[in-house]
């Protein structure tokens, strides 16, 4: 099985992971969000979170990015621990998100939007940033290429000036996806990329998902609630219920399983 | 006419130094929500670093400017740290009433004899007065140089927020933290960062306070802190380029007030505008209205 390592279709958890979950548990009050959720995300792989409503899947996210803390689990990338660290430290090392619900910053323009996101890397100070000596406006000009190259790839790069809120829906989630990329991440995190969209937007979508994962060498993770993005572009699925793993596997054995067409379709009594 | 162009003259001189108190208010509240009351204490302090720098240390009227502008940068990093860091996940009514805390706390600590005591001193002159005539209308040297350097650093401010990598991170954190943080920035630092920046405007504006009305003691930023912070709300609070117009608005109604009124009323004027805009218009002049602000 294991004989063509090249294909992506013959990576398995058993490969070494970029990303690996063990024993990860939230716990909000009484409420237990996510409960004791193990996985892996090897390299160059595309890997997608199902499940239904309230399963825990963005608090799954907000774990691994350090938005909330694990009340118990550990979470590796690349080895290294990353829970407990804050936010912009699990980003520079290299794991950016987009949300669920746009979460753009609505009054800057979208030039603007992708350099913050490149921030990190400026090496120039504040003291030059005030004397705006030549050091730092060489810092600019290649934060600003920079920007514009991902704003290009996205097709954003005639909007550059407008103001994020500005922007139709599709390329809010476009100017999304640049934004995450542009301080080249190993693993990108999308939360329900396909969400809001048509079925033409979204087939472009899984096209683009498809297009800049191969350009950028990314692994992705994503969450879905749409079982056609899913299964169009998902090597390997996890299903979550109630912040458990309920399953795990291709998208067509997934597909077959009896506990998952459960927990979508609920429980046929009569 | 003369008389009126005088007096706008004069109300321009307080108005750019109350700018540069709001500047640090209107920063702060963009970045955190919080109204640091501290504010004008913070401007007290730069008053007093000026005056020690050029009377006790004998240092040339722009090094004090420096010295008062660093030290306060330190100060209100430092009472971030300590008073407000704490309470960041807090109710913000408990921020404010920390804020209310350390005003007060700076206040009687300073008038203390050991440290400032609460004797006025007469600020040190680091030039002769010299007044210039243009048709009937008199300017003076400490005027000019209270709209040079004033205009300067928020030409400075203007341009390091719009321009930076910083002063965009800043916009970012102001905008919304959480996304911030999860696209690298440390938010952390960006607000240390806008507190500094803030209270060194704050400490420019101590000094030039000082060589404008010469006469300091430790409860000096008291009324000059609030009517800043009118100023902030009057240009829309959280809004840089509102706390520049509210400032020089409130600095010419207050003078135009004392000169055709009666100087007993200026801070009921004052206050009245505060109330005034909260009926009227609570986003401020260049507030946008409230729905499309988060």
């Amino acid at each position: 099985m294991s004989g063509s390592g090249q294909t992506r279709e013959t990576l398995t958890e058993s490969d070494p992971a970029l990303l690996e979950v063990r024993g990860l548990t939230k716990k909000f009050g009484g409420l237990v969000a996510v409960n004791d959720f193990s996985m892996k995300v090897v390299k160059d792989e595309l890997v997608g979170l199902i499940g239904p409503n309230g399963a825990g899947k963005t608090t799954v996210f907000n774990l691994i990015t350090g938005m909330y803390g694990a009340t118990s689990g550990s979470i590796l990338f690349q080895g290294m621990r990353i829970s407990g660290k804050k936010p912009f430290q699990v980003y520079q090392l290299g794991i950016a998100r987009t949300f669920q619900n746009i979460r753009l910053f609505r009054q800057l323009s979208v030039l603007d939007n992708v350099r913050v996101a490149y921030h990190h890397r400026g090496e120039a100070g504040v003291v030059h940033s005030v004397l705006r000596s030549p050091k730092f406006r060489r810092e600019e000009k290649r934060v600003t290429d920079r920007a514009m190259e991902f704003l290009s790839i996205l097709g954003l790069e005639q909007r550059r000036d407008a103001l994020a809120r500005n922007l139709p829906y599709g390329e809010q989630r476009r100017l999304e996806i640049a934004r995450a990329l542009v301080a080249g991440p190993k693993l990108l995190l999308l939360d329900e990329p396909a969400a809001g969209m048509n079925p033409f937007e979204v087939g472009r979508l899984m096209e683009l998902i498809r297009s800049v994962k191969e350009q950028f060498k990314l692994t992705v993770f994503l969450i879905e609630h749409q079982m056609r993005v899913v299964m169009g572009v998902c090597e390997r699925v996890v299903v979550m219920e109630f912040g458990e793993i309920i399953a795990k596997g291709k998208p067509e054995q997934v597909q077959q399983d009896p506990k998952v067409i459960e927990a979508y379709l609920g429980t046929d009594e009569p | 006419m003369t008389y009126f162009l005088q007096q706008l003259i004069n109300g321009l001189q307080l108005g750019f130094v109350y700018a540069l108190i709001a500047l640090g208010y209107t920063m702060v509240y963009g970045i955190v929500r919080l109204i640091n009351f501290a504010h004008g204490d913070v401007f007290m302090i730069g008053a007093y670093l000026g005056f020690f720098a050029m009377a006790n240390w004998h240092l040339p009227f722009p090094v004090a400017i420096v010295v008062a502008m660093v030290g306060c940068a330190a100060l209100g990093i430092f009472i971030e740290r300590i008073a407000y860091k704490p309470l960041r996940n807090a109710p913000r009514i408990s921020a404010l009433i920390t804020a209310m805390g350390v005003s007060l706390f700076i206040e009687n600590f300073t008038n203390l004899n050991f440290m400032f005591g609460p004797a006025p001193r007469a600020y040190p002159r680091p030039f002769a007065i010299r007044t210039f005539d243009l048709g009937g209308v008199s300017i003076s040297n400490i005027q000019i140089i209270v709209f040079t350097v004033s205009i300067l650093l928020m030409v400075a401010l203007s341009l390091f927020v719009s321009r930076t990598k910083i002063g965009r991170a800043m916009r970012a954190v102001s905008l919304d933290k959480d996304t911030a943080r999860l696209m690298g920035v440390n938010v952390d630092t960006m607000i240390s960062v806008t507190f500094g920046i803030g209270s060194a405007l704050a400490g420019a504006g101590g000094v030039l306070y000082g060589i404008a009305y010469p006469q300091i003691q430790p409860l000096m930023g008291i009324m000059p802190g609030l009517k800043a912070f009118v100023a902030a709300v009057l240009g829309g609070i959280g809004i840089i380029p509102g706390a520049m117009l509210g400032a020089v608005i409130m600095g010419v109604v207050e003078t135009f007030t004392s000169a055709y009124v009666s100087s007993t009323l200026r801070d009921a004027v004052a206050f009245g505008i505060l109330i005034l805009v909260l009926l009227v218009r609570p986003t401020g002049l260049l507030g946008k209205s409230l729905s499309e602000k988060v």
